[in-house]
């Protein structure tokens, strides 16, 4: 790994004048950042550690019944803390990894990386959660652009995400069993506003809405609405673990499944 | 260079550092706690898993001057004062939860905090609890028997 100098400033404020540097990274729990660095995929000069930022921290409810999330709350606070608010999205966190990633893995580093097999990224797009940063806020539909791409700038971070709690959800993941990250997963919600179904691991896009199964549970929320549906497979991702055919097929019985467990 | 201040295993120590550092590395190298292992360093095996502020942490995925005030318990804080196992290690020495011992330090370290947070696990939790723990010796099975017995459940006799 190539040295840089390490700052963990206490404030938001601090952090923002630390991240103006030249070369300059943020570093929320480096679970996937660290080991990026040891492949020497990344050269910071700077990493600013965003994890003593007190304001950026924690689970609360707003006016409006979202349920408010800060950019540097660990997955494993999340499983705790957002519980008895939104126990899908709990669930969701309580299965990120394994515990010890839990425990430093933040879900403002997930999102900014859009890993395309990230477990965060559907709960966001299939929520239609609001996503603020140091600068304003972006609705998730106009968040995620593609594998690893966000509407992120420079030097622009991840503050909170406040998620419209759904009143009917679930996400299940198809875990691949090496690395635990979805081969396919899929967050389904009817929101008050209506169905949304968001799919990680399987799009070589990254995170997307499959608006076919949208439209079915519209009309119908059961798992039985979606039979004989699946995505094609133009554009699934295809590697060792999975064809594209395979992810497709997966994405149709794994969306099946999130609507069975959501009730 | 910075210096990073923690507690230890209940002690105050200090280390000079760079950034890139990780705690794994002053915990080995600069304190010379060596019962932390690196397996894979590609944060996937679980051999250095510590506990930092009492939550399991794999910590070649950490950096040093991240645990900067923060408390560390490693494999060598985990018995009495005087020596005696921990009821974790015993349960390992007991029901043969280990073959080479690489993996061990973070298995315990892992079990320890699942007790801590689930006192009676059933055998799917402790399995569950263990993804992130990787052993190429045992099998898992005298592993998951030794957790469940630690937590005075009833396990077969070992054999």
């Amino acid at each position: 790994m190539y040295d840089f100098e390490f700052v963990r400033p206490t404030s938001l404020e601090a952090a923002i004048a630390a991240l103006a540097e030249e070369d300059a990274q943020a570093l929320g729990g480096g679970q996937t950042l660290i080991p990026s660095l040891k492949a020497r995929l990344a050269m910071p000069s700077v990493l600013v550690s965003l994890a003593g930022i007190a304001e950026m921290t924690g689970v609360c409810r707003d006016d409006e019944g979202r349920v408010c999330i800060g950019g540097a709350t660990t997955h494993a606070v999340v499983a705790r803390e957002a519980a008895a608010h939104f126990p899908a999205l709990a669930a969701l966190a309580g299965q990120i990894g394994d515990p010890a990633v839990r425990t430093r893995g933040t879900i403002g580093g997930s999102l900014a990386n859009n890993d395309p097999s990230a477990c965060y990224p559907p709960a966001a797009l299939g929520t239609g959660a609001e996503i603020i940063t140091n600068r304003r806020s972006i609705g998730a539909d106009d968040f995620f652009q593609g594998m690893f791409a966000t509407a992120l700038d420079e030097g622009e971070i991840i503050t909170e995400v406040r998620f419209p709690v759904a009143e009917k959800a679930a996400y299940v993941k198809f875990a691949q069993p090496a690395s635990r990250f979805a081969l396919v997963g899929v967050f389904a919600a009817r929101m008050p506003d209506g169905v949304r179904v968001a799919v990680t691991g399987a799009s070589e896009d990254g995170v997307f809405r499959w608006t076919e199964a949208e439209e079915a549970l519209s009309r119908e929320w059961s798992p039985e609405a979606l039979t004989g549906l699946a995505p094609g497979s133009d554009g699934m991702i295809g590697d060792l673990h999975a064809s594209p055919e395979y992810r497709a097929h997966l994405v149709g019985v794994v969306t099946r499944r999130a609507v069975e467990a959501a009730g | 260079m910075a210096v990073v201040s923690m507690i230890v295993n209940g002690r105050e120590v200090s280390a000079e550092v760079e950034g890139r550092t990780l705690l794994v590395e002053v915990l080995r190298e600069g304190l010379g706690l060596t019962g932390t292992h690196v397996g894979c360093d590609t944060s996937q095996c679980g051999a250095c898993i510590v506990h930092v502020d009492g939550a399991p942490v794999k910590a070649c995925a950490m950096f040093a001057l991240e645990a900067e005030g923060h408390t560390v318990t490693t494999i060598e804080g985990i018995a009495g004062a005087d020596g005696a196992l921990s009821p974790v290690q015993a349960a390992f020495k007991e029901h043969h939860g280990l073959q080479c011992g690489f993996c061990t330090p973070g298995m315990v370290m892992a079990a320890e905090a699942l007790l801590k947070e689930n006192p009676k696990p059933t055998e799917h939790e402790v399995r569950e609890y263990l993804e992130g723990n990787i052993c190429r010796c045992t099998g898992y099975h005298n592993i998951v028997k030794a957790i469940l017995a630690a937590s005075g459940q009833a396990v077969s006799a070992p054999v």
